[in-house]
């Protein structure tokens, strides 16, 4: 546990060190708040028109902005993932330096570990960024904080298994972009499978719709549901992505 | 230290390494020499862990590359043809990470980085980023990692490639004081680097060992018969080419003298003798003769010549058609 502590302080260090991290940080930051001001508008816009009708309808923060905005969130981080990810073993594999981690005294599973929590960490410093949205909310209204807990929960869980694939497509690779590219499509293929389900009803066509990443996010998390099942669906893809990249690293002892 | 048993590596379409079977004592600083693309690097990923064989095996102080690579990683320090920096990491911040890396901590880390650092003179880089040095500081931030952790076994790849030729001195003179506390393998394909720091070399070509021997023994093996250049000049402007031959073949102990140089007043002769030590002898003969003896010395047969007999005569005997060797 020591050498994956030692990776990844290391790769935060690469990430922070590097522009990389102010990159995205800022990007999803301004992304994440044009949204926010998107949703609020709307919420206000809606307040004023129920009362110049007179109508008191029930208006709820969690219900018509966090839970929108958490499941914009989640498809805003699809696009980010990519990026995080791209570099991790492509950039190694490219420089040589692989050569140096395959040589330590250190197990491939830690390094992959360590490489896998930098990115989630990485992720969630996104996150605080959306959360200073929300925290202006909890100033001015007065919104459930638990289901925001959970939603947020559900991000790092949704995050962490697109994270371990893209960990994993980077041990593929020498080539960031490539690594990148193929991320950013199984990204979004996982994204729009759940339609795939809408219209079909073949087998496969469900187990695609299941594959989905957002639907176990958007049916459960988002809602402020603690689900289970959704939540050992990630666990799952987290452990397969992360699984599969030990036995990458593995096959390339047996490779030139 | 180091032993390998009929160590194979095989790619889909060629055999990068063939049955190389060979063994390093402790304290012992070997040289692996061979043209590019010979095996030499596939070798060294092997005895590192870095690749598996695809049969045959290898011990590194003791442990099995296969059944106990943790153990053997424990043990080896490794520059891999390009040092392994990260561009973004200063020096000493990268040294300090390769230290914990290789299971280093606290005072004895510190202690060890203060120690590799002023080894290989890069205290001054201290706190530069490692993707701002110069090639040699390069080499030799990536020679201090490869040392940081006092492994039992060194294993370099190419340690002394793109330097100039102060730092190659440099380095080399570092590697030969390493030796004995560390056993030392390197590779290179520059020759005088294995006459200057190596005492054992394995000649390696195709894949194939093709001779291994300490570096004196080998250049004694190639030279076989001791031979001399003699340079001769007329005194009032004419030499007779054929009576300056005639004349040195009839020296005592020359076996051949094979023409060299043939300008207008000035010839050079390759003479080979059999005998010990004829340089008195010859001088004399061309003195006494009534001509000048420009130049007259060994023709000291470097490994150079020794690895191009070497090579080509096992591609020789390849083709069919043996020619003679050694």
């Amino acid at each position: 546990m020591r050498n994956t502590w030692i990776i990844w302080r290391k790769e935060l260090h690469g990430y922070f060190v590097s522009p990389i991290a102010y990159f995205l940080l800022t990007m999803f930051a301004v992304v994440s708040a044009f949204f926010f001001w998107l949703y609020l508008r709307g919420f206000v816009e809606y307040g004023m028109e129920m009362q110049m009708r007179g109508q008191g309808m029930p208006m709820n923060l969690n219900e018509q902005v966090m839970r929108p905005l958490l499941a914009n969130t989640a498809v805003i981080g699809l696009f980010f993932i990519p990026m995080i990810t791209m570099r991790l073993f492509a950039e190694e594999k490219r420089s040589g330096t692989i050569e140096l981690l395959a040589t330590s005294p250190i197990r491939d599973w830690e390094v992959i570990l360590g490489k896998w929590f930098a990115a989630v960490t990485l992720y969630a410093c996104m996150l605080l960024f959306t959360a200073l949205n929300f925290a202006f909310l909890f100033k001015y209204g007065n919104p459930d904080w638990k289901p925001l807990a959970i939603g947020y929960l559900g991000l790092l869980l949704q995050a962490g298994a697109l994270l371990a694939i893209g960990t994993f497509i980077s041990s593929l690779t020498k080539n960031q972009i490539i690594a990148g590219a193929v991320t950013f499509g199984i990204c979004l293929l996982l994204w729009i499978s759940s339609s795939v389900g809408e219209f079909e009803t073949s087998i496969w066509s469900q187990v695609l719709s299941y594959m989905s990443v957002l639907t176990h996010f958007e049916e459960s998390f988002a809602k402020g549901v603690l689900s289970a099942k959704d939540a050992v669906f990630f666990l799952t893809v987290i452990f397969l992505g992360l699984f599969f990249t030990v036995r990458s690293m593995e096959s390339l002892r047996w490779r030139s | 230290m180091i032993t390998a048993k009929e160590l194979t590596k095989r790619y889909a379409r060629n055999t990068a390494v063939d049955h190389i079977s060979f063994q390093v004592e402790k304290g012992q600083i070997v040289g692996f020499l061979g043209p590019n693309g010979a095996g030499k690097t596939t070798t060294m990923r092997m005895l590192t862990c870095f690749l598996s064989p695809t049969s045959g095996g290898a011990t590194v102080a003791g442990y099995d590359v296969l059944e106990q690579p943790l153990e053997v990683k424990r043990r080896i320090g490794y520059l891999p043809e390009t040092p392994p920096l990260y561009p973004e990491m200063e020096t000493a911040e990268y040294l300090t990470f390769v230290g914990k890396l290789k299971g280093l901590s606290g005072a004895e880390l510190r202690r060890r980085l203060d120690y590799v650092c002023d080894r290989c003179a890069v205290a001054d880089v201290k706190n530069k980023l490692l993707g701002k040095l110069s090639k040699g500081y390069r080499q030799r931030v990536g020679l201090a990692q490869a040392i940081i952790h006092n492994p039992d076994v060194l294993i370099l790849d190419e340690p002394t490639s793109g330097l100039d030729p102060k730092q190659i001195n440099e380095t080399r003179d570092l590697i030969r004081s390493l030796g004995g506390d560390h056993t030392i393998i390197l590779s290179t394909h520059i020759l005088p680097e294995v006459e200057q720091t190596c005492e054992q070399v394995l000649i390696i070509n195709k894949g194939k060992l093709v001779a291994t021997d300490s570096v004196h023994n080998l250049q004694n093996r190639a030279r076989g018969a001791e031979s001399m250049l003699v340079e001769v000049s007329g005194r009032n402007g004419s030499l007779d080419f054929a009576a300056v031959q005639q004349r040195l073949e009839q020296v005592a102990g020359v076996s051949r003298v094979v023409p060299k140089q043939r300008q207008e007043n000035r010839n050079t002769f390759e003479v080979e003798s059999q005998k010990g030590f004829i340089r008195g002898d010859l001088a004399r003969a061309v003195v006494e003769s009534g001509w000048d003896l420009n130049e007259l010395r060994p023709a000291a047969i470097s490994l150079e010549e020794v690895f191009l007999q070497l090579t080509k005569a096992q591609v020789d005997a390849q083709d069919g058609s043996p020619k003679e060797s050694l």
